[in-house]
């Protein structure tokens, strides 16, 4: 297919709530027929781990909903980010959205590049057995020459 | 309702999933045949047209039974 279209993604967030946008437009734009590369740098590393850990936080994020209104210091409080983690996970699980993991899963299948920064891999000491197969890593120059010829190219 | 080949029931799934399982079922169906899907996401209405403008395939019918959305799409 010449005239395929494609769309380029930058992730750098490493939380959950972060890790959506790029799995999701990933995969729908390649059901809808897209070629789709995502680059991973810095924090969006821990969206390509196999063991996924990735956690929620409302601490610098007044954005975010509330069961009820809660001091920022009781916010900071040991165990509450694990518990608003939790909260969040049971909440998109009741409403029907799909886990990251599936969502990743999802990519895999309809084959959706996954590029790791090397520079950032290398930053965080991380170890390319800590990623999932079919993880290339690569450096800017192999994001640009992917994007440069596409359609559609985020920075998230 | 116009007679399909197979059905997805969707049911209780949010978006990007229905589109995702869609396209997955349309994938093995032949050109021509028809699938009916089955939704809850009120999102799906849009996506669902949307879908189809951008793959070509077509969206026979988009409609409401019993508190669901369905839809019919043909492969093309």
């Amino acid at each position: 297919m010449p005239d395929q279209k494609r769309m380029a993604i930058i992730a750098t967030k490493g939380t959950l709530d972060w890790a959506y946008p790029p799995f999701i437009l990933g995969s729908t734009a390649a059901a809808l027929g897209y070629e789709v590369e995502i680059f991973f740098t810095f924090y969006g590393l821990q969206c390509l781990r196999k063991e996924l850990n990735l956690q929620v936080t409302s601490l610098g994020n007044p954005g975010m909903p509330m069961p009820m209104p809660m001091p920022v210091l009781l916010q900071a409080l040991p165990g509450m980010q694990a518990m608003m983690t939790s909260m969040m996970k049971s909440k998109m699980k009741s409403k029907g959205v799909a886990s990251i993991e599936e969502l990743r899963e999802l990519c895999q299948e309809a084959e959706v590049k996954m590029v790791a920064c090397q520079m950032t891999v290398d930053l965080f000491d991380f170890n390319q057995n800590d990623f999932i197969d079919g993880v290339e890593f690569a450096g800017a120059a192999k994001f640009f020459e992917f994007a440069g010829e596409s359609d559609i190219t985020l920075y998230i | 309702m116009a007679n399909f080949d197979q059905e997805l029931d969707a049911s209780g799934l949010n978006c990007p999933l229905p589109i995702l399982r869609a396209k997955k079922a349309i994938t093995q169906l032949e050109t021509g045949q028809v699938l009916r899907v089955v939704a809850t996401d009120p999102g799906s209405v849009k996506d669902f047209e949307a879908f189809c403008n951008q793959t070509g395939n077509e969206l026979m019918e988009s409609g409401e039974e019993g508190g669901k959305f369905v839809f019919l799409i043909k492969k093309s």
